[in-house]
């Protein structure tokens, strides 16, 4: 796809975003709309998926994804660009984004399989556990020659988890190079700063350490940048070790008042602050 | 009271070892994966025959548990294994969220459980976890009671698609059940049939009822035992029926009074029959160093606590 393509997709999901978290009063906005172009240059350019459609016209989803690249979402709490993007790219109904967050949904609060949400894996939200499963996918793929790659978004401060560097060990341990992590570097979590709550200190050189081969995206909120940073990722695959992109972005990106501040981590706008959000996105795609 | 032979003494974990050594042999899609307790966990034939599909993850039980959950949606049929405790309480939110909710087809053995653990002491004697694997949805909870029954169970959870925590444990204990069994999930196995008591025994403490159930004879007693080797799903018909006969209940478990199969069969009666009950296990206190059967005499895990507790509950009839 071409980079403006990309980048109109990314204006749509941005609006999704703010209108899913809007509607049901509830949600994380900040780092969803930080980690959009990331996610969307994934399923629009960078992953092959499997295109068959079903008779609905929707993507057909096979869990398994044996011949088609994987793509786990650890932070779960961005949901709201999760579902955005897989309902854009075809894998169910646009309008089903109305029901995010309300009773009898399949677009739970965090990402779950439990409602059969076409395009969801694996469960996630509890932080810490995203890097695990790929880990698994990843060394499934190798079990089965599937030369496909499996990428893992995790948060910055999700790395203060312990879990993510039992992983981050295993990973490198067993040669898992199919493997691309991507860390969105926004510097803020839930309680402040990243380097005030509990400092992460060099990412770079810790995962350097391990065992790891790294991508600096300086800016995750430039689409041509993201694009070229998934192709300097691809090329460094296949050499035995794993991959990790460190995506520095912005916390609420593309909505002023959101940006730069956790504050917006998972607060919900109010009517008069959704109409200043939706005037800073155009609509690309139609509304759902 | 039927008769049962003692053919041979091993330990449970080895029927553990014994079955996914079959296994091994027949279905492609089982790996193991072991935290750093291949030994212990009696893997060494398996691996020895299936390199490719053992996988060490060191000590590091939390990712081992996503790394099974990967390889689960994937295809396969991962068996995680380590000590029960670790494959319970330390990884909680981990097989909550990645398998059970996930609704992944992972396979959690566990060995070294409960008291018959032995001298490691408390820290590693989990008598917790049957409590918590039975709180969780979607969850099945396997505690077979020999070498033969860990071995059919082992293979027979392969078949089934969906989490399960299969526990067993350390010391070698007779082996009283047939060697050509089929194992069937949820389905209880009546040791004994009898008209006064019910016993209703699961892991380790089933040899104990039946002992228990020699000791009855000679007073007159005659005691139905059912061997609960699935906690979870709970054999309701055959608890209801055994209990409508009997009219009272002893259950007998290495674990917590609370939380596992005494209070599993307690809510079923309570809800439909309310029938006397005794239960045997450990009463709210954690374990210590020491012999297994020292243990188990100490903390009241044997079969004279069976008999004291029968005959406390065909009082209370």
């Amino acid at each position: 796809m071409e980079i403006q393509d990309l980048k109109n997709v990314g204006a749509q999901v941005r609006r999704d975003i703010v209108r899913q978290v809007h509607s049901s009063q509830s949600g994380h906005p900040g780092g969803s709309l930080g980690c959009t172009d990331m996610v969307v240059a994934l399923y629009f350019n960078e992953m092959k998926i499997n295109e068959n459609r079903n008779a609905e016209g929707f993507l057909e989803f096979v869990r398994e994804g044996i011949g088609e690249d994987l793509f786990f979402l650890s932070n779960g709490h961005i949901s709201p660009l999760f579902y955005s993007v897989l309902a854009r790219r075809g894998y169910f109904p646009v309008s089903e984004m109305s029901t995010f967050r309300k009773i009898n949904s399949r677009l739970q609060g965090h990402p779950a399989t439990h409602e059969h949400l076409p395009g969801i894996r694996v469960a996630s939200g509890s932080l810490g556990q995203g890097l695990s499963v790929g880990c698994g996918a990843a060394y499934a793929k190798k079990l089965r020659k599937d030369d496909r790659f499996v990428y893992v978004m995790m948060g910055d401060g999700e790395q203060q988890e312990g879990q993510v560097w039992e992983a981050v060990q295993f990973a490198p341990h067993h040669k898992l190079d199919n493997l691309i992590a991507i860390i969105d570097w926004n510097g803020q979590q839930i309680d402040g700063p990243t380097e005030k709550v509990m400092n992460n200190l060099d990412l770079k050189a810790k995962y350097h350490a391990f065992g790891w081969d790294t991508v600096d995206l300086d800016n995750g909120n430039n689409m041509e940048h993201v694009v070229e940073s998934l192709k300097q990722a691809k090329e460094k695959t296949g050499k035995g070790k794993p991959v990790v992109i460190l995506m520095r972005t912005g916390m609420g990106y593309g909505v002023d008042y959101m940006m730069g501040t956790h504050k917006w981590h998972g607060a919900a706008p109010n009517d008069d602050q959704l109409l200043v959000a939706l005037n800073q996105l155009p609509v690309t795609l139609g509304d759902y | 009271m039927k008769k049962y032979t003692v053919t041979d003494k091993k330990d449970t974990r080895s029927g553990f070892g014994a079955g996914i050594a079959e296994l091994g042999r027949s279905n492609p899609k089982v790996i193991a994966l072991c935290a750093d307790l291949v030994a212990s966990l009696k893997l060494d034939t398996f691996i020895k025959e299936n390199p490719d599909r053992f996988i060490q993850v060191g000590i590091a039980e939390a990712n081992m548990i996503g790394v099974s959950a990967g390889l689960a949606l994937s295809g396969y049929i991962p068996y995680a294994t380590t000590f029960a405790n670790f494959g319970s309480g330390r990884v909680y939110d981990q097989i909550r969220q990645s398998v059970a909710y996930s609704g992944t087809n992972v396979k959690i053995c566990v060995s070294h459980a409960g008291l018959t653990l032995g001298e490691d002491g408390a820290t590693h004697q989990i008598l917790e976890d049957l409590a918590m694997m039975r709180a969780m949805p979607e969850m099945t909870v396997i505690n077979p009671c020999d070498y033969n029954q860990t071995k059919a169970a082992t293979i027979a959870i392969a078949d089934y698609d969906g989490p399960v925590y299969l526990r067993f444990g350390r010391p070698v204990m007779p082996i009283f059940t047939a060697d050509d069994q089929k194992f069937e999930i949820g389905k209880a196995w009546t040791v004994n049939e009898g008209k006064d008591v019910s016993i209703f025994a699961t892991g380790h403490l089933v040899w104990e009822a039946i002992l228990a159930g020699e000791m009855l004879e000679k007073e007159g007693i005659d005691a139905e035992i059912i061997n609960i080797h699935t906690i979870k799903p709970l054999d309701n018909e055959a608890i209801l029926k055994s209990a409508s006969k009997t009219r009272c209940v002893v259950t007998a478990e290495e674990h917590q009074l609370n939380g596992g199969l005494g209070d599993a069969v307690c809510q079923l009666l309570s809800r439909n029959i309310p029938t006397p009950v005794e239960m045997v296990g450990v009463n709210n206190s954690f374990g210590e160093s020491g012999v297994p059967a020292q243990l188990m005499e100490k903390y009241g895990l044997n079969a004279k606590s069976i008999v004291e507790s029968v005959k406390k509950v065909i009082g209370r009839k």
